[in-house]
């Protein structure tokens, strides 16, 4: 028995070539049933997400039941696929890395992200229902499973954040812990300011006050958002009620100073401030980060952190493929070994 | 041979401080359960080298420095395992591992295991009360200190913006302040009990005991009163004060000849 694996992914193809073969969820339990019905095919999954469409198949003629999810990547969208480009074609050891580097989040357009795990064992779970898995795809995807919880937590993927929202979002909850009793100030009711006050909401900050020069501007954010709109000439009284101020003004000198914010911070001494700057030219004084209990991040500040995010799991990538790499050797020794698989070039697939 | 508990007390919390150290350097930390076990072995083994030396001398065993070291080592544990994980914040263990390891290998190594059997008259519950509930608020203030420190390396990390391997795994700051602030509202709470058995069965003692007893209560009562000062001053003072006061209990014992 022998696992393929045909699919096209964000790396392989753009956006629009994605959605022709994609399969949406509702479509799933037919198409599983078609594809299971082809010639070759034992057993068979399909993961289709926004990133990647990938058909699984577990075969003893793995020529026949290659031609058989070609056919049926035909048969869905209308065009023939083509190999390498947009699609690519794995069979034997190369399926079984495929699909355990693609739960790891190794094949993520963010390394390390951790959303797949769910996508993937969702699609497993349609197809465990619909009854187009068994013994060996089973097995498969269990061990996968197995792997990607294995490298979650004996490597550093997933840790660190790697984009200006979720940094804003780790920093926050390093400093307050859980940010339910948080009140959140946006200066300047820009689009970044708009993003990362989102990113807090989500989080369940308590409550969102919005300020900007243009008043409407602020209630039409402040409505969208389950806030209050507040004056822009009020802010500087408002001060003391918040603990995060996200400011993104297009003001040309400072509109936070020093001078500002370092009696709010004498008045409340053991309740810290989190400044979020991300306005150029910048709208926070420097010197406020001086103050006790005042936490002062801008924008490079923010980007430098996620940068090293993204560096640190690019670094990890290789003492997460050493994990995977057993779990190969292991799972293809189960899956029968011995059994010789085709000489390369015999069927149209790359054994990468 | 009945220090073997100790000596084995000892390697746990080596071991498990070494685990730590070894996956922050390899930059994959989080706590493990490894950890706790070594913690909770160590301090079983702790217990049972009090019970026998409690035992064998016929009395709370705080009769000289060696014994008031290991109990300290031992209160400083218990209030882990009592606070790690009600607060979440088991990296405290990181902190307290090394600690008690350090505390307990100069109390094996000193020359500080000298009899005092006299110390402890006969019959004499609520002087033994006094010592043991007074050593058990110092391991309150440890742990206060450990939790200062860790308050200090967080907020370093934020203002510098230098996230190290652990800041992902440390606890917010505000849990660390609140963290700091009741343990050492129960030490001082523990203290003043054990000071006030003392008064209660007017324990008669040098004064050097009573200037070092008398000015550890003022310290810590100034302390909690300082909470205006804010978390950083709290979390400085709290660890400042701890390393005053077991450096002052060693200096006087030294110079009172075991009057502790």
């Amino acid at each position: 028995m022998q696992i393929l694996c045909l699919g096209l992914s964000h790396r392989t193809a753009a956006v629009d070539v994605r959605e022709q073969f994609a399969v949406p969820e509702a479509e799933l339990a037919p198409a599983l049933a078609r594809l299971g019905a082809l010639p070759g095919i034992a057993e068979a999954v399909i993961v289709s997400t926004c990133n990647r469409v990938e058909f699984y198949a577990a075969a003893t003629d793995p020529e026949r039941a290659m031609c058989s999810l070609l056919q049926f990547a035909t048969e869905r969208s209308g065009v023939t696929p083509t190999i390498p480009e947009p699609f690519f074609a794995h069979h034997g050891t190369a399926s079984i890395e495929h699909l355990f580097r693609v739960v790891s989040g190794l094949e993520s357009m963010v390394i390390g992200e951790t959303e797949i795990l769910g996508q993937v064992k969702k699609a497993y779970a349609a197809a465990a229902a619909a009854g187009s898995t068994s013994r060996n795809l089973n097995k498969f995807f269990q061990r996968a499973f197995n792997v990607a919880k294995e490298v979650r937590t004996r490597t550093s993927i997933t840790r660190g954040p790697v984009s200006v929202g979720s940094v804003t979002v780790d920093l926050a909850e390093k400093i307050f812990g859980k940010l339910s009793s948080c009140h959140v100030m946006i200066l300047g009711a820009g689009e970044t300011s708009e993003l990362t006050a989102r990113a807090l909401l989500s989080r369940g900050v308590k409550s969102i006050f919005v300020a900007n020069r243009t008043h409407e501007r602020a209630v039409a954010l402040a409505e969208e958002m389950g806030g209050e709109a507040i004056l822009f000439e009020e802010c500087d009284s408002r001060y003391h009620e918040i603990d995060i101020l996200i400011s993104s003004t297009a003001a040309p000198h400072y509109v936070v100073t020093r001078d500002k914010i370092g009696p709010v911070m004498k008045a409340r001494p053991d309740r810290p401030l989190f400044l979020i700057d991300l306005a150029v030219p910048r709208d926070v004084e420097p010197s406020v980060n001086e103050i006790e209990g005042a936490f002062l991040y801008d924008i490079d500040s923010l980007r430098m952190i996620a940068q090293q995010g993204m560096e640190v799991r690019k670094q990890e990538v290789l003492h997460c493929e050493q994990l995977i790499a057993r779990h190969i050797d292991e799972f293809h020794q189960w899956l029968g070994a011995a059994r010789p698989e085709p000489p390369s070039g015999q069927i149209p697939v790359s054994d990468s | 041979m009945d220090r073997l508990p100790l000596i084995l007390s000892t390697l746990c919390f080596l071991f498990g401080f070494a685990a730590m150290a070894a996956s922050v350097k390899a930059g994959h930390f989080r706590p493990r359960r490894f950890n706790l076990a070594m913690m909770g072995a160590g301090f079983l083994l702790q217990t049972v080298f009090l019970g026998q030396r409690g035992k064998m001398i016929g009395h709370c065993p705080l009769t000289n420095l060696f014994e008031a070291l290991i109990f300290l080592s031992w209160a400083i544990t218990l209030f882990y395992l009592l606070i790690g994980p009600t607060y979440r914040i088991s990296l405290l263990g990181m902190f307290t591992e090394p600690l008690v390891f350090l505390i307990q290998t100069v109390a094996l190594l000193a020359p500080i295991d000298t009899p005092h059997p006299a110390l402890f008259p006969p019959h004499s519950p609520w002087l033994e009360f006094h010592a043991a509930v007074s050593v058990v608020a110092y391991g309150a203030f440890a742990l206060a200190g450990i939790a200062g420190i860790m308050y200090l390396a967080q907020e370093h990390q934020l203002k510098t913006r230098r996230l190290g391997t652990i800041f992902f795994q440390m606890p917010p700051i505000t849990a660390l302040a609140t963290t700091n602030m009741r343990l050492l509202w129960a030490g001082f709470l523990l203290l003043t009990i054990g000071q006030a058995a003392a008064v209660a069965i007017r324990v008669r003692v040098g004064p050097g005991v009573m200037i070092w007893g008398g000015a550890m209560w003022f310290s810590y009562l100034l302390l909690l009163l300082a909470r205006r000062l804010g978390p950083r001053r709290v979390a400085i003072l709290s660890v400042l004060v701890f390393v005053l006061s077991i450096g002052a209990l060693c200096i006087f014992n030294h110079f009172s000849k075991g009057e502790m």
